[in-house]
């Protein structure tokens, strides 16, 4: 490990607290900053969209299905003969929301029980490990197919159901790091001058867990957006009219040949998005990272 | 033993680890880490405790902080802190201390910890990881627990400024500086130190050895100073006990366990010393084979299979720990008729 003097370093430097420090790093990361641009842009559109979007996402137009893009459908028009970019614009609200709010549900529930099954381990580790076995025997999209056929179909309902199929992932993803983590010297240390076993998960051994968290997140938000969109195609998920993305995709499918620009668009708008999460995750990684810092 | 001025003491510690085996996670063995061990460390004084790496050396210094639950035996401290009005001191079991107590007995009782990479957090500033104690106990807050913080650096030989860097910005010999400066941060009376500074430089090693001493004497600290490098040891230890697969064999003050050594093992272990002069002849005790295992020790003395001076007796009957004269203790059948060679050292 190489062992620097600190002391060359400017004196500004000593103000700036971790955040402001881990922004500046995440500044100088390129990639990342493509990433949050894309998002960014994304996020623009889900809040803008009844301004910026050309038409209604709803309004069919049965004499115009199909058509390829022109000046005043830039992005051409679907089955129903529907404005293709105002649907995606409007579906990047939809999209957005359902993958953020999935991994919201995943990690809030799943880090606390991940953390306190790999920090206690014995039986409380056994227990949880075993339920978290039955539910990754599942193929996830049929778990979450499950509970929404058992919640009722519909989005919010579709938004619990891939938060929950995502604990597991993040339960084990925490228990490991936990079980490697805990182990240090630091958290012996923290024991040894009588730091609360709250005080040593949530200060000691969870912001060193943080890497891997961040970018399970990040894939997360892609993988939500993708199961959200399976489950519109089955009829659980987003009801028609409402503009997704996944549930555009598998409308315009049986038109692929014909009328490619249907699918291509919001294929697209989900590439980028999950091309701009896993961008920024990375970058985040480097950034919270003070050991990497350069 | 006089009990006037001990502030630790250890009765029969032992600390078994199971071995498991199989789906139904069977214990099959356990491993005797540290087997029936009986020491004790008096007020202001450094107590040095050698041995082979695997002999349950931290296993002990861990036991004591109970950051190890021990499998059976007690460690009585006498502390100041928690001494009743008229009382100098109160004896506290810390095997069994509940976990209000156990944590007020933290602050007499603190670890510096061999490596100085793994022992501070990444993401805490070094003011943070100073100053967690004093936040955990309540002790100071705000700039009251800056200034503290500060003073700390400073009694280690640390800039004020270092505290708003991360401990990845020092060197080893500075990180280590930094766990020393946690550990002091209570104001305890007794510290182990696990091997403190072997995983320094070497050039770094005497400074950090200085350091600790001048703190002992600042502080009025008392040492459980865990070692494998005798020089150090003899150097700086009031006593010396010598440990061989979880037991101790000899414990002595420093000279006479140099001068005068009773048990065999310590007699190996102290000719191992390479001592700086080119014309010297020393005649290495090279102990055959390894050290068993400590899940299957061996019959009667456990020294036995590699000690050259082993008798019939040795193989069936296990030596007691007894006092040869004084504070002298060894485990040995002969520890009173054995003439062994004393230490020569540069």
């Amino acid at each position: 490990m190489a062992v620097d003097r600190p002391v060359a370093k400017p004196k500004e430097s000593e103000q700036i607290s971790q955040f402001q420090e881990a922004l500046r790093r995440l500044n100088r990361n390129r990639m990342a900053l493509v990433g949050l641009g894309i998002i960014s842009l994304f996020v623009l559109c889900a809040a803008l969209a009844p301004w910026i979007a050309p038409h209604d996402p709803t309004t069919t137009s049965l004499r115009h299905t199909l058509e390829g893009p022109s000046l005043q459908n830039p992005l051409g028009r679907d089955e129903l003969g529907r404005d293709n970019l105002s649907r995606i614009l409007y579906g990047a609200r939809i999209s957005l929301s359902i993958g953020l709010i999935s991994v919201a549900i995943g990690t809030l529930v799943g880090i606390p029980i991940g953390a306190i099954s790999g920090y206690y381990g014995g039986k409380t580790d056994l227990l949880v490990q075993r339920l978290i076995d039955i539910m990754l025997a599942f193929p996830g999209i049929l778990l979450a197919i499950v509970i929404v056929s058992t919640l009722g179909v519909g989005l919010p309902n579709v938004m619990i159901a891939v938060g929950i199929v995502s604990i597991p992932i993040y339960v084990r993803l925490v228990r490991g790091s936990v079980l490697s983590i805990k182990e240090q010297e630091y958290v012996s240390a923290a024991r040894a001058l009588g730091s609360s076993d709250r005080r040593i998960i949530f200060r000691h051994i969870l912001p060193n867990c943080l890497g891997p968290i961040i970018v399970q997140s990040t894939l997360q938000i892609a993988t939500a957006i993708l199961w959200a969109a399976g489950l519109g195609f089955l009829g659980l998920g987003a009801q028609p009219p409402t503009p997704e993305w996944g549930t555009m995709l598998s409308r315009g499918r049986v038109y692929l040949r014909v009328a490619p620009h249907v699918t291509t668009f919001p294929g697209l708008a989900i590439v980028l998005s999950v091309l701009g999460f896993n961008l920024l995750g990375d970058g985040l990684r480097d950034a919270l990272d003070p050991r990497l810092k350069r | 033993m006089s009990s006037d001025n001990v502030l630790l003491e250890v009765k029969n510690l032992k600390k078994y680890f199971p071995v498991r085996k199989g789906i139904l996670r069977r214990v099959v063995a356990q491993v005797k880490a540290v087997d029936d061990v009986d020491m004790h460390i008096k007020e202001r004084e450094i107590l040095g405790l050698v041995g082979e790496s695997g002999c349950g050396k931290t296993t002990i210094g861990r036991t004591i902080l109970r950051l190890i639950e021990p499998t059976e035996g007690k460690v009585i401290f006498r502390s100041k802190r928690l001494a009743r009005s008229g009382e100098q001191y109160r004896e506290v079991d810390v095997t069994t201390a509940p976990p209000k107590l156990l944590k007020t007995l933290r602050r007499d009782m603190q670890i510096i910890f061999q490596d100085p990479y793994s022992s501070l957090n990444p993401r805490m500033t070094v003011g943070s990881i100073v100053g967690e104690p004093l936040l955990v106990h309540g002790v100071a807050r705000g700039s009251e627990r800056e200034d503290r913080v500060r003073q700390l650096l400073h009694a280690v030989g640390l800039k004020q400024d270092h505290m708003k860097r991360y401990p990845h910005e020092f060197s080893g010999g500075q990180r280590q500086r930094i766990g020393i400066a946690r550990a002091l941060a209570l104001d305890p009376q007794l510290i182990v130190a696990d091997e403190p500074i072997s995983a320094l430089d070497v050039s770094i090693q005497a400074q950090v050895l200085n350091l600790l001493e001048d703190l002992q004497e600042e502080f009025g600290l008392t040492y459980l100073f865990i070692a494998h490098n005798l020089s150090v040891v003899k150097h700086i230890s009031d006593r010396v006990a010598v440990m061989y697969l979880g037991r101790i064999v000899e414990l002595a003050k420093t000279e006479d366990i140099f001068d005068n050594p009773k048990h065999p093992y310590t007699e190996a272990l102290m000719s191992a010393v390479p001592v700086p002069d080119p014309d010297y002849n020393v005649e290495r005790i090279i102990l055959e084979g390894d050290v068993p295992s400590p899940v299957n020790p061996p019959s009667g003395c456990y020294f036995h299979p590699r000690c050259r001076y082993a008798k019939e007796v040795c193989k069936t009957e296990t030596p007691d720990y007894r006092t040869v004269g004084g504070e002298h203790f060894a485990t040995c059948h002969f520890a009173d008729s054995l003439n062994l060679r004393p230490v020569r050292m540069g």
